[in-house]
């Protein structure tokens, strides 16, 4: 990889430290940089992303970093972060089934853990440890079995026993007579949490200052392609761009895409909702996930219970869903943490995910030349993000996907190499 | 909550049903002639619109029938519902056929 201390672009930036900060707060904090330009689009570019999205901004980060392309647009719809990468409850950790997938996840877990330093932007990065509990016996043997598949792969990973569970979550209930007993778990002790707009965030500043242009409010709504078939550039709400080569990173807006593209993907966009409640005193220190009842739990840095739920049965554009989501989440969260029984809930909220057959990503070329897709993560995306990025840069870059991204392609629908990790990703879609 | 229009039952809450995604896609009539290609069309690919779609729903808690509903994927109205074998109505819809056309 090149070295990180590629602060070479056009815009040079002021470099975010505690002095930074002191000196600033001399001139009562109004001489900080923005962080990013808001340029008018270019007529044309090497290469233009559509989202900007953590996983669009990564793409562009590393295609201008590590493959010298220097004429690169981020195009959002709305603004940067302002989809699933804001909306997040910010799980990270790369206990999957498969080796493809542990392979890809644990690719990126690495990238999160020199993030901060890399970017120069505190991403806040908590290693706190996630646990995966499970609440049946076969549940429990099928979580055995992931555990030595993730051993296998070299990957931090640990058994723990309801007894050891208490003591590392104290407000837990491992009552063996509730509906849903914890049985056991596996921790991950490098998993954790981040926050979410510092992703989008630094990543837009780091972009920027390679010379990434980042472009708001500027909607893709069609694809141009020459007459030989080639992408010649996107038709957006702020007119024509050309580019030589287009990735998009849509998100839930993968099909909307795909079909003004003119084929189909085999991904479906569902509600899924998340809940904080009002801050309280810390109480929690690890991240829990409870797959077989659709709820998981972290405590933020300002004291609210984040509470995820599952993904609505139904395909929806509108960034809700329904209430029973929430209501199946709270029963769930009162029988396993009572103390939570009398804690209100301050905001609910939901996001469009693009949830694929195999509950794993599509990171491919297209049947259009020079387009390419990164989209299909559902319900688990963020904490693939530094990792996505990195390959599908890479796939852009050379026109062919990289070991790890070749598992990926949209081709296994065809060739039946699925990689099925609806038992590991952490809400069942 | 979603309320969703059983042909038979009425409006009922969105928890009550099992939804079957895109309506009518047909099975291959002789499988075993099927390409790779073919079989990816007909197990995976599936239309995923932002608007009006034609989608399959099972009252799993109700009568256990299957029906048809035609939805706006992003104002959640609901424009028709229909039985399994009636015509889908025409309300501005594209389907998969007229689309590949
Ligand atoms: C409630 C909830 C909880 C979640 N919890 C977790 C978790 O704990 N851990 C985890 O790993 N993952 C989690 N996820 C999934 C994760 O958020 C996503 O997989 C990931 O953030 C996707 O990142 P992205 O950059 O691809 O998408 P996004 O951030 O959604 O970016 C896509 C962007 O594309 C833009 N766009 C779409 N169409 C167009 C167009 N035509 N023109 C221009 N721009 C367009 C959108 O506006 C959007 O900003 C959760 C998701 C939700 C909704
Ligand atoms: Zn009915």
């Amino acid at each position: 990889m090149a070295a990180s201390a590629g602060r070479l672009g056009p815009t040079t930036k002021q470099r975010y430290s505690i002095f930074a900060l002191a000196r600033n707060a001399l001139g009562y904090h109004e001489g900080w940089q923005q962080a990013w330009r808001s340029p008018e689009p270019k007529k044309a570019y090497d290469v233009v992303i559509v989202g900007g999205g953590g996983h669009g901004l990564t793409t562009a980060y590393y295609l201008a970093k590590l493959h010298g392309v220097r004429n690169i647009a981020v195009l959002e719809k709305g603004w940067i972060g302002g989809g699933n990468t804001g909306r997040n409850t910010t799980i990270i950790r790369s206990g999957y089934l498969w080796d493809e997938s542990i392979k890809l996840y644990e690719h990126a877990l690495k990238l999160w853990e020199g993030m901060s330093q890399e970017i120069n932007f505190n991403v806040m990065f908590s290693q706190r440890g996630v646990i995966n509990l499970a609440h049946s016996e076969h549940e429990w043997r099928e979580m055995r079995r992931r555990y030595e598949a993730i051993r296998l792969n070299g990957v931090d990973i640990e058994l723990v026993l309801p007894d050891e569970i208490k003591r590392l979550v104290p407000i837990i209930n491992i009552d063996p007579n509730i509906r849903y007993p914890v049985k056991g778990g596996i921790l991950q002790k490098r998993g954790g949490t981040a926050r979410h707009d510092a992703v989008a965030w630094g990543y837009a500043r780091a972009a920027d200052e390679l010379g990434v242009d980042i472009i708001q409010n500027c909607e893709v709504t069609g694809f141009e392609r020459a007459p030989a078939g080639h992408i010649v550039g996107v038709q957006t709400t702020r007119g024509f761009i050309a580019a030589n080569k287009v990735g998009c990173v849509p998100a839930g807006h993968s099909g909307v895409l795909a079909e003004m593209a003119g084929f189909m993907l085999p991904i479906q966009a569902r509600p899924l909702q998340a809940l904080v409640s009002e801050p309280i005193k810390p109480c929690i220190d690890k991240v829990v996930m409870s797959n077989a009842v659709h709820m998981y739990i972290s405590q933020s840095d300002k004291g609210e219970l984040v509470l995820g739920a599952g993904t609505d049965s139904y395909n929806s554009y509108a960034q809700r869903g329904s209430p029973n989501h929430p209501e199946h989440l709270m029963a769930a969260t009162v029988e396993l943490y009572p103390i939570t029984s009398r804690l209100r809930m301050l905001r609910q909220w939901g996001g469009i995910v693009d949830t694929c057959p195999d509950a794993s990503p599509i990171i491919s070329k297209t049947p259009i030349p020079g387009l390419y897709f990164n989209c299909g993560w559902g319900t688990g995306g963020f904490k693939a993000t530094p990792g996505s990025g990195h390959v599908f840069a890479d796939l852009i870059a050379h026109d062919r996907p990289n070991a790890l991204a070749a598992p990926f392609s949209l081709d296994r629908f065809r060739t039946g190499y699925l990689v099925d990790e609806h038992g590991a990703a952490g809400v069942a879609h | 909550m979603q309320l969703v229009p059983c042909p038979w039952c009425g409006p009922r809450d969105d928890a009550e049903f099992h939804y079957g995604a895109e309506a009518h896609v047909a099975r291959p009539s002789v499988p075993a002639d099927c390409s790779d290609a073919e079989w990816e069309a007909y197990l995976y690919l599936r239309r995923n619109t932002k608007g009006p779609f034609a989608e399959r729903w099972n009252h799993a808690h109700g009568c256990r029938r299957w029906f048809n509903v035609i939805r706006d994927t992003y104002t959640h109205e609901v424009l028709a519902s229909y039985k399994p074998g009636e015509a889908k109505p025409d309300i501005g819809e594209t389907d998969r056929a007229q689309k590949d056309a």
